[in-house]
């Protein structure tokens, strides 16, 4: 089983209590397909477990197969530098079918972002050492395909299925309780 | 089980069809270090899709003066055709049941390893976007 070589710190993206006994990792590309299906899940088990677990997200945007995917983490990038990371999360994925660099534009506007920053951002490649040190991070803890879970460290073994993060996701709350 | 080669083990050489018109000579590398990837089939979900991963991390592997090589027993034509549909910078050698490889091999079964591990793993097949595996997980 893989374990998480590179620590979750303050400079990543985490939503959720700092306190939570449980934090769930995902390694994702806004442009995989099955990132975009777990995208729903993730969501559904972190309303199942509430003020327990606290979900942190990292960028593995396979850039030679989804043309996209890296302008994508970018933009999720520059949200982020003005508090709107989970915003700009959320309604990439949730647009992902018509993902293009117009409508990562189109997604800037609508949260308030300014269109000309976001271009000069993409541009000159702003936040492109942040996905780059997120992606290695991931290769470095064996993640070899999106999307990627760890458990409070431990690489998720099962599927992406509500039915399968969720029991392994108590099981790690139930080893804390224990101890 | 086989075992792992100990450090130090020289490859044996080889020449391999690396496009329709041109041959490479591991010796042609011999003064870098090289990563053979052995995998079963260009296509095949699992392994095949291996090889979007290594050509992420190529800039990796180039900072360390390192090259990657693609090994499969597809012919040259078909290499060209996943090169080019998923974007590989790095060559894939075509041939690799040729006689030159396995009987030159001090370790025929290792270069089968890819190939039995592949198979066993289809059977726990796991959609993912490069075929992320249950069973073997960090491979």
């Amino acid at each position: 089983m893989g374990k998480l070589r590179v620590p979750v710190t303050p400079y990543d993206h985490i939503k959720g209590p700092a306190n939570a006994p449980v934090t769930l990792l995902e390694y994702g590309d806004y442009e995989c397909p099955h990132c975009g299906a777990a995208h729903p899940i993730v969501n559904r088990v972190l309303e199942h477990f509430d003020s327990k677990l606290r979900f942190v997200f990292r960028h593995f945007p396979l850039t030679q197969v989804h043309l996209n995917a890296e302008a994508a983490a970018e933009t999720a990038e520059f949200a982020g530098e003005h508090q709107l990371f989970w915003e700009m999360h959320d309604a990439i994925y949730e647009n992902q079918d018509r993902l293009s660099p117009p409508l990562l534009f189109a997604l800037a506007r609508a949260l308030g972002l300014s269109e000309v920053e976001l271009r000069d951002a993409l541009v000159n490649g702003r936040y492109a050492p942040k996905v780059k040190s997120d992606f290695f991070s991931g290769v470095r803890s064996g993640v070899n395909g999106t999307p990627a879970f760890f458990i409070n460290g431990d690489q998720h073994m099962g599927t992406y299925a509500f039915d399968s993060l969720m029991p392994a996701i108590a099981q790690h709350l139930h080893a804390r309780a224990r101890v | 089980m086989s075992k792992v080669l100990p450090a130090g083990t020289v490859a044996p050489g080889f020449t391999l069809r690396v496009t329709p018109d041109q041959n490479l000579l591991l010796s042609d590398l011999a003064s870098k270090p090289v990563a053979l990837a052995f995998y079963p089939a260009d296509w095949s979900p699992v392994c095949g899709d291996q090889m979007a991963l290594y050509n992420e991390v190529l800039p990796e592997f180039h900072k360390h003066e390192a090259e990657v090589l693609g090994i499969s027993a597809d012919g040259a034509w078909r290499h060209q055709a996943l090169a080019k549909s998923r974007r590989l910078h790095f060559p894939l050698l075509a041939g690799f049941r040729t006689r030159a490889v396995r009987d030159r091999s001090p370790r025929r079964d290792l270069l089968e390893l890819p190939l039995a591990d592949c198979r066993q793993s289809r059977r726990r097949w796991n959609p993912g976007c490069l075929g992320k595996n249950a069973e073997t997980g960090g491979r």
